[in-house]
């Protein structure tokens, strides 16, 4: 259907241990994964990630913003300095012995997992960034696996009683005004213009939320009006446009990293959705998403303006009933669900043009995605209760609903904040999300045992197939590597030898499968590899 | 049983000709006191899991920020 992938900062929380720093937690995490699947101790040494393509300053509208200029945050493109001095200076010597560091002294802040993933350090929390994907099902699978991850690291971290046991939670705020992402990114091609992705994508970004909200106890950046809204995100955003992730968020970003052929694609780094545990929320968010892109490349996206669009992403936000109205350029009003009723009629017309949604010759994702699409619509427009196995902030809400019915709750009582916390708890016997799901009050839209098989196992059909058997497979002679390249250092050849990957849709299993089964030592996988098809040279 | 009161929103809107991946089956409506019931049965379980002294917890909860 189109190239996606997920990207989920967790919340992170030591309860016994409130002032630990959470940079030296994360870590924590990602040593404790490196642990868990044995690939530091296996190869001796780590899979370091390769920045060469990384450009967070390159701005989509076509400059780049000055170093000196930019937001500390924004240097992503820079390893994070958690060396062992700086640990010491901060923590002492003697946290740093019981903190597993190796004998470099360097903590593990990377790793690139054998599902074609990226598992690391981002500012102050653990990040987990899926393999790129081709459709929103395999979206829903990687991003969940993310979060069986995450689990096996808290539970590794816990089997270590010297130390504080970690919570994750896959949420967006502390609802003390900090905020923290959960972004999409999807594959487009460059040639279109970055100003019709603006105007296609605004009001479908402002009223989305009514189906793929994850919900939120508290009104306004840190919760200090009391009551509930559709969205984890919405009070963050500032700016209707913009490079900045971490300050003056805009609705549409225009980070321009493409990590592939520059001059044939863009990125598209989306940070304005909720991280999504209901796996129909998210399905929703990934496949409605890539089908409004589609919309867009055409030039039959809806022709409509939302007036003042971070107003009214507020404003859809803070109505529950769905029934509030934003003001359009053309003077209509009209609510978030008239918006996205244009937008879903708009694709599917465009999907029977083309035949995507064809249900025997079509792609067999878009005739999948429109019926939730359109089902989930008509719910939410008769009868929003309804949809509390399919939405997820509706889910919340009735938990909550149920609680305050029961004890007479006002919405600033702390129980029902804790029941916003914990309902993203990662672990299955105390996170909320998971105790409905396993009382099947929770739509699943994929198969546990396909949640676990992404875990270990990459993608067949992107190039993340590449990336992840080579880390499963030849982890050892692997030291580096990014969404657009493999770097071997493999004994007698002498020099590194990086293998690009800047096609996503190469290096796939059709493509490099039978490669991978004929060879079991890296020297003569690389051989055959570079002697057909030498990579090409770099500038 | 609380799969027995289990609603999919779909089961209202048949004429929609709902087609979702791998959805489990819709369970048959229930009756009102049985919903009821559901959720009671819900909430005491959720009691047992909640992290015991929710205000000291959720302030607690400071995180740094992020992108």
């Amino acid at each position: 259907m189109r190239v996606m992938g997920s990207e989920t900062e967790y919340g992170i929380h030591a309860p016994s241990a409130p002032g630990a720093n959470a940079t030296m937690m994360s870590a924590r995490i990602i040593q404790a994964y490196a642990t868990v699947t044995r690939q530091r101790a296996a190869g001796g040494a780590e899979t370091r990630w390769d920045y060469t393509d990384e450009e967070p300053l390159h701005d989509a509208r076509g400059w780049t913003v000055d170093r000196a200029a930019a937001d500390p945050s924004q240097l992503t493109d820079q390893p994070p300095v958690l060396d062992a001095e700086a640990v010491a200076l901060a923590y002492g010597r003697q946290e740093l012995e019981l903190d597993g560091s190796d004998e470099s002294g360097s903590l593990l802040m990377n790793m690139v997992l054998g599902n074609g993933a990226r598992l690391y350090v981002d500012h102050a929390h653990p990040e987990y960034s899926s393999p790129e994907v081709t459709n929103p099902r395999d979206a829903v699978a990687w991003d969940a696996a993310g979060d069986l991850v995450a689990l096996a690291t808290v539970r590794k971290v816990a089997a270590d009683t010297s130390l504080p046991p970690i919570n994750l939670y896959k949420n967006n705020t502390d609802n003390k005004s900090v905020s923290y992402g959960s972004h999409e990114n999807y594959l487009m091609p460059r040639l279109v213009p970055f100003g019709d992705i603006i105007r296609g994508l605004t009001p479908f970004f402002v009223t989305r939320q009514v189906m793929c909200g994850a919900g939120r106890v508290g009104m306004g950046q840190d919760s200090s009006t009391p009551g509930y809204q559709i969205s984890q995100r919405a009070d963050f955003f500032e700016a209707e446009v913009g490079l900045e992730t971490t300050i003056r968020r805009p609705i549409i970003n225009t980070r321009d990293e493409p990590h592939a052929t520059a001059d044939k694609y863009r990125r598209l780094h989306v940070i304005i959705g909720d991280a999504n545990l209901s796996q129909s929320s998210n399905f929703l968010k990934f496949g409605t998403t890539a089908m409004v892109l589609s919309l867009i490349e055409a030039g039959q996206a809806p022709k409509i303006e939302v007036h003042e669009p971070v107003q009214a992403l507020q404003t859809v936000s803070h109505d529950t009933t769905l029934t509030t109205t934003v003001r359009l350029l053309d003077g209509r009003r009209v609510t978030a669900l008239d918006v996205q009723w244009m937008y879903f009629e708009a694709a599917a017309k465009l999907a029977q043009e083309t035949g995507v949604a064809d249900s025997v010759t079509g792609d067999g994702h878009t005739h999948q995605v429109l019926a939730h699409w359109e089902s989930t619509l008509t719910t939410l427009g008769t009868d929003p209760d309804a949809a509390a196995s399919s939405v997820e902030w509706v889910a919340k809400k009735s938990l909550l609903e149920g609680y305050r019915n029961r004890d007479g709750l006002a919405w600033d009582d702390a129980r029902l904040g804790l029941v916003d916390l914990q309902w993203s708890d990662i672990r299955p016997e105390k996170g909320l999300y998971h105790r409905l799901l396993s009382r099947d009050r929770m739509m699943r839209i994929v198969d546990d045992a396909d949640i676990t098989r992404a875990v270990t196992e990459p993608p067949s059909d992107t190039r993340a197939y590449f990336r992840g058997r080579c880390v499963s497979r030849f982890g050892r002679d692997v030291v580096g590597a990014s969404w657009d390249s493999v770097i071997f250092d493999v004994p007698g050849l002498g020099k590194l030898q990086r293998v690009p990957t800047r096609e996503p849709l190469r290096g796939t299993r059709a493509l490099t499968g039978a490669l991978f089964d004929r060879h079991t030592d890296a020297a003569s996988f690389l051989a055959e590899l570079l002697g057909q098809k030498p990579p090409p040279a770099r500038s | 049983m609380a799969a027995q009161e289990q609603q999919q929103p779909q089961s209202r809107e048949t004429e929609t000709e709902v087609d979702v991946p791998e959805a489990p089956p819709a369970a048959p409506e229930a009756q009102a006191s049985d919903a009821t019931q559901g959720v009671d049965d819900l909430l005491d379980e959720i009691d047992g899991v909640l992290e015991s002294n929710a205000e000291e917890f959720v302030r607690a909860f400071v995180q740094k920020g992020g992108q």
